[in-house]
């Protein structure tokens, strides 16, 4: 049984700035989670984050409720604004409540190697509405912006090449979406392709 | 059927401008291409001058099978996205979930699911160097490193029964302890495989043609790969000393001792060091969790029905393939009302176009080989 | 009458010869495996007969019952006739080669010239198979075989000038006769590594099996054979790798000749250093990785091109001066 936890040198350290994560965890005990990285955003754009939420006050649950309209903006800001450096697009995604009023919600998981830390932005959007693109400032949104469009249905404003990646091309609709059924035959709108016939 | 709708972008603009480029398919059935993908290669001569990926051919719909099914149910979905990997993707669904939980995971849990990823971080590594060199032409090392995967197949078979999706780990621990005999294997394999790994190198590292076929190609700067999103041992190739099991560390990894390898250059070779040093890494790591292992319990008190609190989590580990990550939506029910895989593989693959174009029609398979990719969760 | 009984007795050698050499070459296949295998941890072909021993007849038959699949777009007399191409002179060869003092089809005095010669015509057959399939695999597999066989000649051809000033023939029983004393391999080293380099290159062996790389062109030139037409180009690069192996013999290791203080027949110590060769061919296979196409030129051009030029040079020099 081990008593202590094995020193991070700075040889084996994968993340820079152990004592310096220790003191924000610290703080972060009276400010909720993210308020430092509120305020980095809140610096630029003044009131673009709408809400401010964590689980259970996790550092690395943070998450914000941006404006659809301000997203490239602020996200182009936390990716070069020395106390946040988010260089790293995690993860983007969507998930769908059909109930709420604004049904969808585009998630971006932001990582930060300099601070060790992440961050999740969330828009929030009407059925229809177009999401302005992100591959601008990370490329990697580029697949991920995609696949949301093929399993969604979510379009994206300004994507240098917004085509259907996991399901065929012809593919009727978006599985993702939570009234696609899970069972029978009717509900997928699904065209046969037109074969090429050989050398045609 | 995928295959003829999915007319891509560059055949289309290729027939319409009636180039005189050469475009090929490479793949889905192609040798080098390490599963179902499907490579469209637009050539001058030999040269790529773009290229697009067709992927899709493996979808299965997880996310949304995950979302349907309860908490548990879901643990052997994960085991089929890396298969090469499947402890480790196990590992990734039981963390993120028990996240949501104040749980106190016995220690001996935590070390053997240590022990475990890392053996399945080394199975995952040989499939790579053995697929990868191959690939190159070098077809020795293929047969060599499946020795030692077998071994670690075997292992897991000890362990839990499957060797492939072995479905290792359960919600709040094990499912019941490992049997002695795995232990001793363990440890038997950990003795003999240092000196494998010292054969491997044999064939390759001085080799002066694996040197000429992997040094300056597929070069990607730190810069580049975390503009891509490039992740695990492409990313360390790059120079970016950044590793999950450090940065956040999660299972028995806070209280093992070893080195994150990185590379300088971000090259094809750098990429192949630091997978190397990664298995090297990996059997320390083993080592020690078999000289610390704790006695006692190997699950917590869970209750009957898994239902976690209101409200989303994002949680990431390591994968041989690099940030494997899994953002799940609790509603309060036994089903998440949302899961999302973080596929290291879809996402590193993204950066193969970067990586590509430029170079010549036989470097595009060493970078394919070199990104490791498995298309099980490139799909999902 | 004399005329009629020197056909029949050339007739009957030549049905000989080539029946031999089909079987070795099945038999050369078997051994491959063999020895690939046991270099990878395996066993290699097991079932058929004694350790496999009769796998080559079995591929043989598998090969001959195949479903013969011409595809739909290729240019078909084209592809049927690449095979042929390709075996044809692999085979002709054979016609000059000495396999001991007495057993040959023919003695000429250009043998040397016409080996050449008549081995580099394999290269059409494998541009032929590639442009025929109308696939562009085979294609990208039949322009890197042609650029690769080509330039690779130059370097083959150069690299036996050495030998053949020393020994002043082209006829290839003179050479051996040549070395009675001292084998060639030691007067000209150099000679020797640019002339096997060049050999792998020709035969499209690893390191230089660029042409039919399985890892990205699939199998190059012949990916769309299928049964006795891909048996042929099969037959056809084992049957060269014996080709070029009895020049490496003939021209650097005293041919049929072995040290006299071990008395073995001609023909005995022909297939020894036969063997030899071989088993290096396979080992490099089982060793190596691949090159690129382009360091592959590079490597010829740049590095192997000067050297033999100046062991051309150096051989002439030292010949004038002290013989």
């Amino acid at each position: 049984m081990p008593d202590e936890v094995v020193e991070n040198s700075e040889e084996t350290n994968g993340a820079p700035d152990s004592e310096e994560s220790a003191e924000e965890i610290a703080e972060a005990v009276k400010t909720p989670p993210g308020e430092d990285l509120k305020e980095v955003v809140e610096s630029a754009f003044p009131g673009a984050v709408l809400e401010q939420s964590a689980y259970e006050d996790d550092e690395d649950e943070a998450t914000f409720v941006l404006d659809v309209d301000s997203i490239v903006a602020v996200c182009t800001h936390l990716r070069d604004h020395g106390d946040a450096l988010f260089k790293l697009l995690t993860d983007l995604t969507a998930a769908h409540y059909p109930e709420a009023e604004d049904p969808f919600e585009m998630l971006y998981h932001l990582y930060s190697f300099e601070h060790n830390r992440r961050l999740r932005l969330k828009v929030r959007i009407k059925e229809g509405r177009a999401v302005p693109t992100v591959s601008g400032v990370w490329t990697s949104a580029d697949w991920m912006e995609r696949e949301v469009y093929d399993l969604f249905g979510i379009e994206f404003e300004g994507h240098p090449d917004l085509r259907r990646i996991l399901l065929p091309d012809n593919w009727g609709s978006h599985p993702m979406r939570k009234d696609y059924p899970l069972e029978g035959r009717g509900e997928r709108i699904y065209t046969k392709p037109k074969r090429k016939e050989i050398g045609e | 059927m995928v295959g003829v709708a999915n007319v891509s972008r560059i055949e289309q603009q290729s027939t319409l401008h009636g180039t005189e480029e050469l475009v090929i398919n490479m793949g889905p059935q192609h040798p080098s291409t390490h599963g179902v993908l499907r490579v469209i290669l637009k050539l001058d001569g030999e040269t790529v001058n773009d290229l697009d990926c067709d992927i899709g051919y493996l979808h299965r719909g997880t996310e949304k099978i995950g979302e349907n099914i309860n908490y548990t149910m879901f643990i052997p979905y994960t085991d089929r996205l890396d298969y090469i990997a499947a402890p480790s993707n196990n590992l990734a669904w039981v963390t993120a979930v028990e996240k949501f939980f104040d749980w106190e995971i016995p220690m001996r849990a935590q070390y053997i699911r240590s022990m475990v990823g890392e053996l399945s971080r080394i199975a995952s590594h040989l499939l790579w160097l053995a697929t990868h060199a191959l690939d190159i032409g070098a077809m020795t090392v293929f047969l060599w490193c499946f020795r030692e995967r077998e071994m670690v197949l075997d292992l897991f078979e000890t362990a839990f029964g499957g060797r492939l999706t072995v479905n290792a780990f359960r919600l709040g621990g094990l499912h019941e302890d490992v049997p002695d005999k795995f232990l001793q294997l363990t440890q038997e394999f950990a003795d003999i495989f240092p000196s494998r790994v010292d054969d491997y190198e044999t064939l390759l590292t001085n080799n002066r043609i694996w040197l000429q076929r992997t040094r300056d190609v597929g070069i990607i700067s730190a810069e580049d790969a975390m503009d891509l999103g490039l992740t695990g041992p492409i990313i360390r190739g790059s120079g970016v000393k950044w590793d999950l099991r450090r940065a956040k560390p999660y299972a028995a990894y806070p209280y093992l001792d070893f080195v994150v390898p990185i590379g300088e250059n971000g090259d094809i070779y750098d990429r192949y060091l630091v997978r190397i040093e990664e298995l090297r890494q990996s059997i320390y790591i083993i080592q020690q969790c078999l000289e610390q292992l704790p006695g006692g319990p190997v699950s917590c008190k869970t209750p009957r029905t898994i239902k976690p609190p209101e409200g989303e989590i994002y949680h990431s580990i390591e994968n041989p393939k690099g940030e494997f990550g899994f953002y799940i939506v609790s509603d309060g029910t036994t089903t998440p009302y949302r899961v999302r895989i973080r596929p290291p593989s879809f996402i590193n693959l993204g950066g193969l176009k970067k990586l590509c174009v430029g170079q010549l029609v036989a470097d595009v398979v060493a970078i394919i080989g070199s990104i490791d990719i498995v298309l099980g969760e490139c799909d999902r | 009458m004399d005329m009629a009984l020197e056909v029949a007795v050339a007739a009957i050698k030549i049905f000989i010869v080539v029946n031999v050499v089909q079987l070795v070459v099945a038999y050369m296949i078997y051994v491959e495996r063999k020895v690939i295998a046991h270099a990878q941890l395996r066993l290699g072909p097991m079932r058929v007969g004694w350790h496999g021993l009769l796998q080559p007849i079995a591929d043989g038959l598998k090969l001959f019952l195949k479903e013969d699949i011409v595809p739909d777009k290729a240019d078909r007399i084209v592809f049927v006739l690449a095979p042929v191409m390709v075996l044809v002179p692999a085979l002709v060869v054979y016609a000059v080669l000495p396999f001991s003092a007495t057993f040959y089809i023919t003695q000429i005095n250009i043998g040397l010239f016409f080996v050449l010669a008549i081995s580099s015509l394999g290269v059409f057959g494998v541009v032929m198979a590639g442009w025929a399939s109308n696939s562009k695999y085979s294609l990208l597999g039949a322009l890197r075989s042609a650029a690769q066989m080509l330039s690779y000649e130059i370097f083959l051809g150069f690299s036996v000038i050495g030998p053949l000033m020393l020994a002043g023939s082209l006829n290839l029983q003179e050479i051996v006769h040549a070395q009675r004393d001292v084998w060639f391999v030691f007067y000209q080293p150099v000679a020797f590594i640019v002339f096997f380099v060049a050999a792998l290159a020709e035969t499209n062996r690893a390191p230089f099996d660029l042409p039919e790389a399985e890892t990205e062109l699939v199998a190059g030139f012949h990916t769309e054979y299928s049964g006795m037409k891909f048996a042929f180009f099969f037959l056809a690069e084992y049957a060269s790798m014996m080709v070029i192996s009895t020049i490496g013999i003939v021209l650097f290791f005293g041919g049929w000749e072995g040290p006299d203080f071990i008395p073995l027949p001609g023909f005995v110590w022909y297939c020894l250093k036969l063997g030899a060769f071989m088993f290096v061919f396979i080992w490099l296979r089982a060793t190596l990785p691949r090159y690129r196409y382009d360091q592959l030129m590079r490597v010829g051009w740049k590095f192997m091109f000067p050297l033999v030029m100046l062991n051309i040079f150096l051989t002439g020099f030292l010949k004038y001066l002290f013989l």
